[in-house]
């Protein structure tokens, strides 16, 4: 047992510490959303120049090439900085590692360099307004047309719509065959009449996804992923790798956040408050276990070459303790806590989608008992 | 980032494990404990294999291993709730090792190393392990820590409701005995700590293996998502009681300076972890749970006491808290 970085990961950490003081992206440009985004749009050039856009693709496809354990510190030293995550996240988390997997070395070839550079945004086109949890029943179709698909169908949470160039989008091509069999993953061109991005208002007042709609949208066959047919084996590689990285940026982020709530607290004497200093305590404790859990987690993928439990533990306890801790802090914190406007009324709103998004809390508590502890499955209805 | 026990340690693991599966069998444990009895046998057997003595210098007569190794055998004396003294020994042996003077580690280090000895470590107010029939008691207090033999305390023996120890309620004059540098007294909580995780991790081994062999309304009640869920919350809080016990037995070993806090830490989450699953481990088991002979509640009687010797979650939190206020560190 060792629990420091080696040396080459201190020698990692402090060449990304040195490079980030170098380079502050400054403050985010508050209350404009396409400003924001053109912001960090910037921020992934300045990434990219540096050589840290992709530091975990391999070098022969422009990354960086670095561990499992310098992905990670990549990631907490991003949210230690205070510097926001790369514009293009999920073309540079989950639609790059997926074509690396599944794309053919001409899709490669094509949608990579422009996901580092972020000149192309990708978005991701799974979830459904029929189809949540249980991403397999999905209705959007694709039908075959000459050398095109022609796709019809509506799509939720789709968050970067609005910016993006390319969708992972999961269609269905085959009606006769079980759910999971007549899926197709394929590349949607976004910049074309039969999408439309609708905006969706959630429950914080602004809106960081949107709807897509689809009327006869057309994909050339040449950017069907992974065959025909192959759509649901082609997502969960997505799946997969949906939280690789982002939970060490996550959880540096809510340690933040309890950091500053702590001063406050003590700033207005609330840790002399034995029920508040309890659940204060408890939430140092949580957030500490939380990066104890995620290094443990990634150290049985490094050795063993897969995740032990808490893989599947990490993103649970993280949406559980900032639940509790935004809601802490305005205890904590009374008015200014619901002011509109205020960080902290915002989170107080914004936690709340953290155990329904990517995953509901139920869905991975079912994964951790049916995987994970091997209890039996009770058949639903078909 | 290393949270795996290195060969040497996963060596005694393993030979604790399967030496434990061999000689506390459930019915041996169940058979002492209704008798109230120390399994003396199996105690002689542990002496001369050294494990009270696994953290104890070598100079004294110990194997001069650390935290980490201590830990492993907590965690497997707590998996089968074996009725041995061996926490309260091999506490007291920790507390007089790292906060005794050179006569005072003299005088007990050696004998409790051998197993001669008996301790047990623990505070007025609560019911303290293995104090019963201990000849060196570790009074920890607000003010300090002591080590005091046994005839110049007062021990006042007590039928707890886990009978594989010997409890019993300790007080002793302020001035008995020999000051300990009180610092330890936290790091002793991480071997109850390991202990519970030990018996936190076979709540949830027989749990499951319960939840996928009873069947109602013809299915096994491990199908249902009420259980499910229940099940899987087990192993969350195992989970974090482990990581955060690891990390404070790596931190004492390493002389990490998050030492202290790491060791709050592991016992806030174990305390707070060994009641959770055990009860949800006799709720998962139904009626049967219930029942003398299910053996489940062996492991909720133990949670209750090494969870009451940590002073519940409470009392490490209200440490962190304090150690909050003073300004703390965290590792990112």
């Amino acid at each position: 047992m060792d629990l420091t970085f080696s040396d080459s990961e201190l020698a990692f950490r402090d060449e990304l510490r040195a490079w980030l003081a170098a380079n502050d992206p400054g403050a985010a440009p508050r209350g404009d959303e396409d400003a924001e985004y053109a912001w960090r749009r910037d921020w992934q050039r300045r990434l990219h120049e540096g050589g840290w856009a992709g530091v975990h693709w391999p070098r022969e496809v422009g990354g960086r090439g670095a561990s499992l354990t310098q992905t990670a510190i990549f990631f907490e030293e991003l949210g230690r900085a205070g510097a926001p995550l790369p514009a293009d996240v999920l073309g540079l988390l989950l639609g790059g590692p997926t074509l690396m997997v599944w794309g053919t070395p001409e899709q490669q070839e094509r949608y990579l360099p422009p996901i580092l550079s972020a000149e192309e945004i990708w978005c991701q086109g799974f979830s459904e307004p029929d189809a949540g949890s249980d991403l397999a029943a999905l209705g959007t179709r694709a039908v075959k047309d000459g050398d095109d698909w022609v796709v019809t169908g509506q799509k939720v949470w789709t968050s970067g719509a609005q910016y993006a160039k390319w969708c992972m989008l999961v269609a269905r091509t085959d009606t006769q065959v079980a759910k999971h069999k007549g899926l197709t993953y394929f590349l949607l061109d976004m910049e074309q009449d039969a999408v439309q991005v609708r905006p969706l208002k959630q429950i914080t007042g602004e809106a960081e996804f949107n709807e897509l709609f689809l009327e006869e949208a057309r994909i050339p066959d040449a950017n069907v992923v992974g065959g025909v047919g192959n759509g649901w084996k082609v997502a969960l590689t997505t799946l997969m790798n949906e939280r690789a990285g982002l939970g060490f940026f996550l959880q540096v982020r809510m340690r933040q956040v309890l950091d500053q709530l702590l001063e406050e607290a003590a700033r207005r004497g609330a840790l002399d408050d034995p029920l508040l200093a309890d659940r204060l305590a408890d939430a140092h404790v949580r957030c500490e276990t939380l990066r104890l859990l995620a290094w443990k987690g990634l150290s049985s993928i490094e050795r063993y070459g897969q995740p032990g439990p808490e893989g599947s533990l990490t993103k649970w306890l993280w949406s559980e303790t900032n639940q509790q801790l935004v809601q802490l802090a305005a205890e904590v914190l009374g008015p200014e806590a619901y002011e509109m406007g205020t960080s902290w009324a915002y989170e107080l709103l914004r936690a709340r989608g953290n155990s329904i998004e990517g995953g509901t809390t139920e869905i991975l508590k079912n994964i951790v008992a049916e995987r994970v502890l091997g209890l039996p499955r009770l058949r639903t209805a078909a | 980032m290393d949270f795996e026990l290195n060969p040497d340690q996963q060596a005694i693991q393993r030979t604790a494990r399967d030496l434990l599966a061999g000689r506390a069998a459930p019915d041996r444990v169940r058979e002492h404990a209704e008798a109230g009895r120390t399994d003396e046998a199996l105690w002689r057997e542990l002496c001369e294999l050294g494990w009270p003595g696994i953290a104890v210098a070598e100079e004294h007569g110990g194997q001069g291993l650390g935290l980490v190794e201590l830990c492993v055998l907590a965690e497997e004396l707590g998996r089968v709730v074996a009725p041995v003294p061996f926490l309260g020994s091999a506490l007291a042996a920790l507390a007089i090792q790292h906060g005794g003077d050179p006569a005072v580690q003299e005088r007990w280090l050696p004998g409790l190393a051998s197993g001669e000895l008996r301790g047990a470590l623990g505070r007025p107010g609560v019911l303290v392990p293995d104090a019963d029939g201990a000849d060196v008691l570790v009074l920890a207090g607000p003010r300090g820590a002591r080590a005091v033999a046994g005839a110049e305390a007062q021990v006042t023996p007590v039928a707890a409701i886990d009978p594989t120890r010997r409890h019993a309620r300790i007080d002793a004059p302020q001035d008995a005995g020999d000051r300990l540098d009180p610092q330890l007294v936290m790091t002793a909580g991480v071997v109850v700590a390991a202990e519970l995780v030990g018996v936190c991790d076979r709540a949830l081994g027989m749990t499951l293996d319960y939840v996928k062999e009873r069947k109602q309304f013809g299915t096994p009640v491990g199908a249902f998502q009420a259980v499910q869920h229940k099940v899987a919350q087990m192993l969350l809080d195992t989970e974090r009681a482990r990581a955060t016990t690891a990390f404070a037995a790596w931190a004492a070993d390493a002389g990490d300076e998050r030492a202290a806090e790491a060791a709050a830490m592991a016992a806030a989450t174990a305390a707070d972890a060994g009641l959770d699953v055990c009860n949800s481990a006799v709720q998962a088991h139904g009626g049967i749970g219930f029942t003398w002979e299910a053996d489940v509640h062996w492991l909720l009687k133990r949670a209750h006491l090494d969870t009451a010797l940590l002073g519940g979650g409470a009392a490490p939190r209200s440490w962190i808290a304090q150690h909050l206020a003073a300004g703390r560190t965290t590792a990112v």
